[in-house]
């Protein structure tokens, strides 16, 4: 059986953002919106989460986006069309569940806009109606809005610096939305941990459901190790095999986020040791 | 007449204090002097009641003699009729509860060191034999087998099925084969190489390995059998998913469950950090929670990683402890404190969210449980604090979810357990067998290899029946359009 997953194409959303096209037949079988993949480059190297931002069982192919944060990242994004990652392996987690009517806003934050297209394009494939609201901090970091704007009804970007739509936070525009008499029904979010709490927080009080994509520190991907356990509701959840979505409103991101500093040092020693050139 | 004596052979290992300080492997192995003295206390029972003791029922006195004749090869190959992986269970296998708990000699003498003899055949035929030729298969059959899950009961499964002429595919979830003996069992106790130099001999046998595919979310049971045509699946997927405590702060930094930390550690060599990408907690002070084999895994790893103080942290005593004795006497070598009759009851943190240590409770022992053993109660007002910057939990796991959720009418236990007949491994679903720890629970790396055995030939009978049924079937036919 040929797992080998080569990319067919790559393109770069900005300086440290890189899409790749990967033809893996076998993870795009069974993919659904709101799962991701373990990918491995280097036989030295790290197994880390990634969510998946398209798929066609199809062509076969499986889309990701990934941002430079770290020798990992850094590695994935260094590679080329034609080259094979050492591992991609998928699909993993839950696919989100998704509501079969009404009106959902879809929020994302940097490079996490890329895991709510398959969201989008389920929703609307419903007849739900979608407003999608997307973030960065400034133009030239907004990503993806051709791709997520085709199935969205409505499509809006949001500045920290004003370089380009509103300016602002997503929450601001979210809330001003929700103000305005939107009517959402449905919200999800996927973006940095500070992005998410803080819809969870405007969601909360307005009463919108809420749902969103954890990225916490992750090993094997498969409920093995227990490592990407999560707060919900007072109960430890595993992001691989639980998640990757959960309700917002029950999430403790104080812990979730404290957790993704764990090997802050180790991070910063790994990139010194790449930067010498092992 | 040899000289016998009253004592097993002596095993040569490193000196605790030098492999405090690295990942070679501890027992260095018998030389062919020590195994041939050590073969000759042997007294060739008539009835060998030892090899009941065995879940594979190796051929204990015959290949015991042909050591104490100088004969390897031949001992090789009698052990290689029952057990294809003689090098790995004789490192790793709780011999003092199988196969040496049965020595007649014992308990007035040490009993025979079978696991120890074990291990210096395999060890010798790989460095001068032919490498562990087997049997090629006679014919090749059309009926492929998928294996799911490449621990022990899985390679066992593979290499019986192969050798009968079954074209057998082993799907692996991880990008390395071995199952726990990847990812769990630690370097200085069982060498990779060994590992890789079983799986290469599979492979020459024509079994197909494929990683980094996770069957029930990949692809379904109900596809490999639907979709790709195998004709009968054999699920060893382990008992992969750990067990925690849930007592307040057991998500704190620094605290992890057993198969993480070992994950880390062997599969992803955060050992070797940075050279390897995968980094881990550096523990100064390290207290692992448990007494069984993964705890001694884990706090010994620990000490490996450089802890200046490792604790096992247990609520029973030392005579209720899990660990095979071996291990636990060489952790204790190593230096590990034994906190026995322990109980945690809080993690305790830093105002940076890293664990600092553990709130205990000493115990007493009361009454026996439903296990038989002793259960622990705390003692009112002998609460403690044991420093730690890393903790590991190794309180056993539960089955892994991931096939059970996703296949059609398979049976599950309470536990989540597959539920399999012991004799064959046969499940509720016609054509699909288990075995190993998604059956029975955490349990030892020998117990999953007599399922896979067991299942092996169960399937075999399957498929042999599958195919007398099909040519029936298929005469009938031809009768019918006749």
């Amino acid at each position: 059986m040929d797992t080998t997953a080569r990319i067919v194409e790559k393109r770069d959303l900005n300086d440290i953002t890189k899409l790749f096209v990967v033809h893996a037949p076998l993870v795009a079988r069974n993919a659904g919106p709101g799962q991701f993949v373990i990918v491995r480059v280097s036989e030295t190297g790290e197994r880390i989460p990634i969510s998946i931002t398209d798929f066609s069982r199809a062509a076969g192919t499986i889309t990701i986006v990934v941002q430079e944060v770290g020798r990992t990242s850094a590695l994935v994004n260094a590679l080329e069309q034609g080259d094979a990652f050492l591992t991609f392996a998928g699909p993993l987690g839950q696919a989100v569940p998704l509501p079969e009517a009404g009106h959902s806003v879809l929020i994302g934050g940097g490079f996490g806009t890329g895991g709510l297209f398959p969201l989008a394009r389920e929703l609307r494939s419903r007849g739900v109606r979608v407003t999608s609201i997307v973030g960065a901090r400034s133009a030239a970091l907004v990503i993806l809005t051709d791709l997520l704007g085709s199935e969205s009804d409505e499509l809006h970007v949001c500045t920290d610096d004003g370089s380009l739509g509103f300016h602002g936070l997503v929450t601001d525009r979210l809330t001003q939305l929700i103000d305005w008499g939107a009517g959402f029904t449905h919200c999800f979010a996927v973006g940095p941990m500070p992005m998410m709490r803080a819809v969870a927080e405007a969601t909360a009080g307005r009463g919108l459901s809420t749902m969103v994509s954890l990225d916490p520190l992750m090993v094997d991907g498969t409920g093995m190790c227990g490592g990407c356990r999560v707060s919900v509701g007072g109960k430890s959840l595993f992001a691989c095999v639980d998640g990757p979505f959960f309700d917002a409103h029950q999430v403790d991101f104080e812990q979730a986020g404290d957790r993704l500093t764990t090997y802050k040092e180790q991070e910063q020693l790994a990139c010194e040791f790449a930067r010498q050139g092992r | 007449m040899p000289i016998v004596y009253r004592h097993k052979t002596a095993m040569p290992c490193k000196d605790p204090e030098e492999r405090r300080h690295n990942w070679e492997e501890v027992a260095e192995g018998y030389s062919v002097e020590r195994a041939v003295a050590e073969a000759e206390r042997c007294l060739n029972c008539q009835d060998p009641v030892c090899e009941q003791g065995c879940p594979v029922n190796v051929p204990i006195r015959d290949f015991v003699r042909s050591i104490s004749l100088g004969h390897f090869q031949e001992a090789a190959d009698t052990i290689r009729i029952r057990n294809l992986l003689p090098a790995i269970c004789g490192r790793v296998c709780p011999v003092e509860h199988q196969c040496e708990s049965r020595c007649v000699l014992f308990p007035h003498q040490d009993a025979v060191g079978i696991g120890r003899l074990e291990r210096f055949v395999a060890d010798w035929e790989r460095t001068h034999g032919t490498g562990g030729e087997t049997t090629a298969p006679t014919v090749w059959r059309d009926q492929q087998v998928a294996v799911v899950g490449s621990g022990p009961a899985g390679l066992t499964v593979a290499s019986d099925l192969a050798q009968l002429g079954y074209p057998v595919s082993v799907f692996e979830a991880l990008h390395a084969f071995g199952g726990v003996l990847r990812y769990g069992i630690p370097e200085y106790r069982l060498p990779k190489e060994i590992v890789d130099g079983d799986i290469a001999h599979l492979q020459a046998l024509g079994v197909e390995f494929v990683r980094d595919v996770i069957i029930g979310k990949t692809l379904t049971i109900d596809q490999l059998i639907d979709e790709l045509g195998y004709s009968a699946v054999f699920v060893g997927t382990g008992a992969g998913s750990p067990v925690f405590l849930n007592i307040p702060g057991e998500n704190l930094k620094g605290v992890y469950s057993a198969n993480e930390f070992l994950t880390r550690v062997n599969l992803m060599h955060a050992w070797s950090f940075p050279e390897y990408d995968t980094p881990i907690v550096s523990p100064r002070r390290a207290a692992v929670i448990g007494a069984g084999d993964t705890a001694m895994d884990a706090v010994r790893c620990s000490i490996r990683l450089g802890a200046e103080e490792a604790h096992i942290v247990y609520r029973r005593s030392e005579a209720e402890k899990g660990a095979r004795a071996e291990d636990f006497e060489r952790a204790r070598d190593e230096g590990v404190v034994f906190d026995w009759l322990t109980l945690p009851q809080r993690f305790l943190g830093d105002e940076h969210g890293w664990v600092r240590g553990i709130e205990c409770i000493r115990t007493k022992l009361g009454e026996p449980d439903d296990s038989g053993r002793r259960w622990p109660v705390p003692v009112p007002g002998s609460e403690f604090v044991i420093d730690a910057n890393l903790v590991v939990i190794a309180l056993g796991t539960n089955p892994n979810p991931l096939v059970p959720r996703t296949t059609e009418q398979l049976d599950v236990d309470r536990r989540g357990c597959i539920v399999a007949d012991p004799a064959t491994g046969a499940t509720s679903r016609a054509g699909v067998f288990a075995g190993g720890d998604i059956v029975t629970g955490a349990a030892t790396v020998i117990l999953a290899m007599g399922a896979g055995r067991k299942a092996a030939s169960a399937m075999h009978d399957y498929l042999q029946r599958e195919t007398s049924s099909d040519a029936a079937l298929a005469t009938e036919e031809a009768g019918e359009r006749g």
